[in-house]
């Protein structure tokens, strides 16, 4: 899962790459690239989830 | 792709002697920022580590100059000769930087080029730097030389290019009418934000000190060895962000000298308002004050304040100091409590998020319309591109370099294990009592 969400983030960036490209306006531009971003959110949140250790796990 | 093409040169109005001069007085004067942190990141380890993070700090400073010397300067593009170029949606995207290797010509540079040369060396230092804190007594020397010369090799260079070396950040404003492409004068993005994400990936690779988190209950508590140094390295790290903010404006900015004061104002003040949030946050949550929290949101404004003082009004200042401030402790507390992260200098809090939310207040407070959306799409490219690089090239160099000390070496501490002796030899080494 782990991999998972940081196979994501690249996708929300490559969103607002084209953003970037596809949308002349400003406003549906600016909508794409914060869609890009919750994306990118997404990806970290399934990254950081994946990352905790189970209780214990530390435990010497 | 079109490898290795030449820039055109864009005519920049010639520095003047005397703008050189004080640019340089003041980047002489930033390294203060590097010893207030390294001060700070000591003082947060434990004392069975100190020496080795200290002296941790030396060799990583080394190592970032010569990798950045021998490597990383040419991919950054300072000197503006070759680059490496994309042509996508009818636009010329600027990747990497190609120059001479080894900084071949770069004493027949023009003066302010070789001025954001030598600003590039203080903030990759800085850069590497912040991670080193967040492995603290368990992160191995020779694991964050390696993780140094990947930075200052090659991802510290990359987002430079991008950002400082004319590459596709800068251009967003020309490419795409998006204000004046994305800014960052100080290194929130290229320094702080690029530091906190490679410390996040290290405790993600490197895990938790033992004992850390036990199979039940709540974390355990494993305060800092020192609270002076913690408190007097925040004092010196105002010193050097004062000259730090202020040579970034003229470098990367192009600030006349008349808006340093303003720039320095703001500094001071983010930080200021930062620390009055901080103070307040724990005050209310804790009873008392926490005094190394309050070191944090001391930083997290200093840091915030790299993207936004030369830009933004005092207020404007006060106001992203204090946000950072208030969520600084708070994010501490989660990424702890509840989510399992063990950062002993809280660099992913101060340095990541601080470094990001100046660069999204930038955005906030700019006049120029779609400045706010360049802004975005930086902290997109940081976040979406920066922060899985790191991770894999830290996933590969552990298995090259492991990065974490054995289970005896972290029981003994840092100093016995890899250096052989302890920073305070007439202290009385106390059993740990945080394991359960």
């Amino acid at each position: 899962m782990k991999y998972a969400g940081l196979l994501v983030m690249p996708g929300g960036f490559f969103l607002t790459l084209a953003a970037l490209v596809l949308f002349p306006d400003a406003a549906r531009r600016l909508a794409f690239v914060v869609c890009g971003l919750a994306v990118e959110a997404m990806g970290l949140a399934v990254a950081v989830r994946g990352h905790m250790p189970a209780r214990g796990a530390s435990r010497p | 792709m079109n490898a290795a093409a030449p820039m055109i040169p864009i005519p920049e109005a010639a520095m003047s002697e005397t703008v050189f001069a004080f640019t340089l007085a003041l980047l002489l004067l930033a390294p203060l920022a590097i010893a207030g942190m390294a001060l700070v990141n000591t003082g947060l380890a434990r004392s069975r580590s100190a020496a080795q993070a200290l002296l941790g700090y030396l060799a990583l400073w080394a190592v970032t100059a010569i990798g950045f010397a021998l490597v990383g300067a040419s991919f950054a593009g300072t000197l503006k000769t070759h680059e490496i170029v994309l042509h996508a949606g009818g636009k010329t995207w600027s990747v990497l930087g190609l120059d001479p290797w080894l900084l071949h010509g770069l004493g027949s540079a023009a003066p302010q080029m070789q001025l954001a040369l030598l600003f590039e060396f203080m903030a990759v230092a800085m850069a590497a730097m912040v991670p080193w804190g967040s492995g603290a007594d368990r992160w191995r020397l020779p694991g964050g030389c390696a993780s140094a010369a990947v930075l200052s090799g090659f991802v510290f260079p990359l987002v430079a290019h991008w950002i400082w070396g004319g590459g596709w950040l800068a251009q967003l404003g020309a490419n795409f009418g998006l204000g004046a492409g994305f800014l960052d004068g100080g290194g929130a993005a290229t320094v702080h934000a690029l530091g906190g994400m490679a410390a996040l990936a290290l405790v993600w690779i490197a895990g938790p000190r033992r004992g850390k988190f036990p199979r039940e209950g709540l974390s355990t508590a494993i305060p800092g060895h020192n609270a002076v140094y913690v408190l007097f390295g925040c004092l010196l790290a105002l010193v050097g962000w004062l000259a730090w903010n202020a040579a970034g404006a003229v470098i990367w900015l192009h600030a006349p000298l008349a808006a340093l004061p303003e720039t320095a104002i703001n500094t001071l003040l983010s930080a200021a308002a930062a620390l009055v949030a901080t103070y307040s946050v724990t005050r209310v949550r804790f009873g008392k004050p926490d005094a190394s929290l309050c070191a944090n949101g001391w930083l997290a404004g200093l840091v915030t304040s790299t993207a936004c003082a030369a830009l933004t009004t005092p207020l404007e200042a006060i106001f992203a100091g204090a946000v950072a401030g208030i969520f600084t402790p708070l994010l501490v507390e989660v990424l702890e409590l509840a989510l399992s992260i063990d950062d002993p200098s809280g660099a992913i809090a101060v340095h990541g998020a601080s470094g990001l939310w100046g660069l999204v207040a930038v955005g906030f407070f700019a006049p120029q319309a779609g400045q706010l959306t360049a802004q975005l799409v930086g902290v997109a490219a940081l976040l979406g591109v920066i922060l899985p690089l790191i991770y894999l090239l830290y996933a590969l160099l552990n298995r090259v370099v492991a990065f974490r000390v054995d289970p005896d070496g972290e029981r003994i501490g840092m100093d016995l294990h890899e250096l052989g002796g302890g920073a305070y030899p007439e202290f009385v080494i106390h059993r740990d009592e945080s394991y359960r």
